[in-house]
């Protein structure tokens, strides 16, 4: 259990910060004579806490991880001890935390943060980095799957853009979950910024170097992801890290179709096409993103019937009932999916964005619907790509068991009952919203009070909306 | 007690040594100052035909120059030229003549070759594994006398992966190869592929002074070789920019391509 994914931006910052000065301390960033009033101190722990640094941990890790400690240390009286917990350990699932100085540091005449680093066993530290502040993190960087050993070890994470680092109040965060299951321990010493000047030939990327294409309509946002850049170290090894995306300056071939905030969002203004770009420090960053727009979103037709007649799984016009995934990512399955939301005039609409098609499985089975009472499933489907293939869309009740009983085809067995309802491939228009009404009968008409599981096999990409159980 | 005190009077020694280094006079790193041959690469275009030969192919006995070296040398524009006052020896990756890689090599052979004197070059180093370039020299008669014995001084050798440092050597007859006299110089906080360096000797009866921008960082000497001195004789100078080969080691999925070293000029004085 290696890969621990933690959204920094939901942590809650849980355990007291120690020795924090000056936290209401806000300046007018437009006079550059209060600049030079931030600290320019790069150490960040040497023997104890440098001044005005705090230690946070992350929700949801062990709290007790971090202890200082003099009996093990690289240099001096002390080092940062950190006790990884073995998996199921009650206290948490790993060990993270920040290193926060409140008022914010002067870190522009930097090139690298800097730490010697040594393990109780050989381990890969999942990841280590700076800018992580419990607030909008925005000048974030993330080295990850970072090898440590037994002996101390010096390791160097660069700063992409220190000139923007005037205020930085995020010194050093990490995170790290046990090996092979098991906890075990890492000690941490000489944490400074340094200026090494031999850090070179940056190259940054955008969308993982790719040149990436994406459909988007007016009033839709995209996130330009895959942020990385890639550093030739002092000892000839090229090392990359994960970058925010302020750390970019952007450019929209077509401001008319699409324009980019600081933060990497693109907000689609108009219908046509846009070339994303993107550039750090005035080197160009490998990657593009090419937007097509569509234009105006048509949302499906909004329902009318009464909610009284409906059970919802998926729909802006009714109140939903719990679904347990809208995709189960099950074996052999291709098919991804993601919730869109389009703002249309400042209404959203939400709706589930299925591409790759093969098959995918929509679960109720906490708790399981009782439709004894429903005539039929409704949803409506907007293709986006051309299907080959019929689209068959699979309705299963659960039986009394309580389980999902499926053959090794995936077919109903036990007491399981289940209806296929084909759509014939032609009959999916790219761009034109299909409602499709499926009644509730066959083998499942006297059984469909514990309704868990509807499939969609197929070879296309669509949108979905509406998705509810109905009587008239 | 008496091993604290043992340990700060030596720290207290050290400190009184390094600042009297600080404290002495600048280091005298070049006399020679008698410009005899300049070539400060302002025309663009080829090389000067009447001090450079251009080297084409994979070495006279086709062997990567003796190294296994992975390129093939060209004279075509892309692997050599002048250009914005600067000489451009440009390797890059493509299937060329047999070979994964091209590049260039040129030498004074025949048309400038001297006994002693102050040779410098100002250059900033390509980088990347499997790189290699070198400004360096041979005695005038290797068309006659088999190497090592004609003598080789290696000014400037540099190996991409080792952005930080390069190392200056003589090859002579019983220390040639790995056994040659050799010694690297590492830059504190700062790297040879970012900036422009001089590097030089300062050569004369009986020495080779090696220093690079303003510091002197070794001298060699007969008492220093283990065997014949044959640095009393003319040699020719050489600039390369090799890819692979034996001592580098070949460029991995790291390296980028193109890769070029850039040279501000040549100069050599008496």
């Amino acid at each position: 259990m290696k890969n621990i994914k933690i959204n920094y931006m939901k942590n809650t910052f849980l355990l007291a910060i120690v020795m924090l000065v000056n936290v209401s301390c806000e300046r007018d960033m437009s006079d550059e004579a209060t600049l030079s009033t931030f600290s320019k101190n790069g150490d960040v722990f040497i023997d104890t806490f440098s001044a005005g640094l705090g230690y946070g941990a992350f929700g949801g890790s062990n709290y007790t991880a971090f202890t200082v400690d003099t009996e093990v240390k690289y240099q001096g009286s002390a080092s940062m001890r950190f006790d990884v917990p073995s998996e199921g350990d009650p206290r948490g699932a790993y060990a993270g935390g920040v290193f926060i100085d409140g008022s914010g540091r002067n870190l522009t005449d930097y090139d690298a943060l800097t730490f010697w680093v040594k393990g109780s066993q050989a381990a890969t530290l999942n990841e280590v980095g700076f800018g992580t502040d419990f607030g909008l993190n925005k000048y974030n960087v993330k080295m990850q799957n970072v090898p440590i050993d037994t002996n101390w070890k010096k390791i160097i994470i660069p700063i992409p853009d220190a000139s923007k680092l005037i205020q930085e109040k995020g010194m050093f965060w990490y995170s790290e979950g046990a090996e092979n299951g098991l906890g075990y321990t890492f000690w941490i010493d000489n944490v400074k910024y340094e200026k090494l000047g031999t850090i070179a030939h940056a190259q940054p990327k955008i969308m993982d170097g790719l040149n990436s294409t994406q459909q988007a309509y007016i009033g839709t946002s995209i996130s330009i992801t895959g942020l990385t850049d890639t550093f030739n170290m002092p000892n000839g090894i090229n090392q990359t890290i994960s970058i925010a995306p302020s750390y970019f300056t952007y450019t929209s071939s077509d401001p008319s179709v699409g324009i980019v905030s600081e933060t990497g969002v693109v907000k689609i203004l108009a219908s046509g096409t846009t070339v994303i770009t993107a550039s750090l420090s005035g080197t160009n960053a490998v990657g593009s993103l090419i937007i097509n727009s569509l234009g105006v979103f048509t949302s499906a037709t909004t329902p009318t019937r009464p909610a009284s007649n409906v059970i919802s799984l998926f729909s802006d016009s009714y109140p939903n009932v719990p679904v347990d995934f809208f995709n189960g990512y099950w074996g052999g399955q291709s098919t991804l999916t993601s919730l869109f939301s389009i703002n249309i005039n400042n209404n959203i609409d939400n709706i589930q964005s299925y591409t790759s098609l093969n098959y995918v499985g929509i679960q109720t089975q906490n708790p399981p619907i009782n439709a004894s009472t429903m005539g039929f499933l409704h949803l409506d489907i907007l293709p986006r790509s051309v299907a080959t293939t019929n689209f068959t869309i699979k309705i299963r009740d659960r039986g009394a068991n309580g389980n999902i009983d499926s053959d090794n085809n995936g077919n109903a067995t036990l007491d399981d009952k289940e209806i296929s309802y084909i759509i014939p491939a032609n009959q999916l228009i790219v761009g034109n919203w299909k409602p499709i009404d499926i009644p509730l009968t066959g083998n499942i008409l006297n059984q469909k009070n514990n309704l868990a599981l509807i499939v969609f096999i197929g070879n296309n990409n669509f949108f979905l909306d509406n998705l509810y159980y109905y009587k008239n | 007690m008496i091993l604290k005190c043992i340990k700060l009077c030596t720290i207290s020694i050290l400190f009184i040594a390094i600042v009297g280094c600080s404290t002495d006079e600048k280091q005298t790193v070049t006399t020679m100052t008698q410009l005899v041959k300049q070539d400060e690469f302002d025309v663009d275009g080829a090389p000067d035909n009447s001090m450079w030969n251009i080297e084409t192919g994979i070495g006279p006995n086709n062997d990567g120059w003796g190294n296994n070296e992975k390129e093939y040398y060209t004279g075509r524009p892309q692997n050599i030229k002048i250009e914005g006052g600067v000489l451009k020896i440009t390797a890059l990756k493509e299937s060329y003549m047999g070979k994964g890689y091209t590049s260039a090599r040129i030498t004074s052979k025949g048309k400038f070759e001297q006994k002693y004197g102050r040779f410098e070059a100002r250059i900033k180093m390509p980088w990347g594994k499997g790189i290699w370039p070198a400004f360096w020299m041979l005695g005038a008669n290797s068309s006659t006398v088999s190497w090592p014995q004609c003598g080789e001084i290696d000014i400037m050798e540099y190996l991409g992966n080792n952005p930080t440092s390069f190392f200056g050597t003589v090859h002579g007859p019983g220390y040639a190869g790995s056994n040659s006299i050799s010694k690297i110089f590492n830059l504190t906080n700062d790297r040879f592929d970012t900036d422009y360096h001089i590097f030089g000797i300062e050569w004369g009866e009986d020495y080779i002074n090696y220093y690079v921008d303003d510091i002197l960082y070794n001298q060699i000497t007969p008492a220093k070789v283990p065997g014949e001195w044959v640095f009393n004789q003319p040699f020719y100078i050489i600039l390369n920019l090799a890819v692979g080969g034996n001592l580098p080691g070949d460029p991995n999925s790291e390296t980028t391509f193109p890769q070029t070293m850039l040279v501000d000029y040549v100069r050599v004085y008496q």
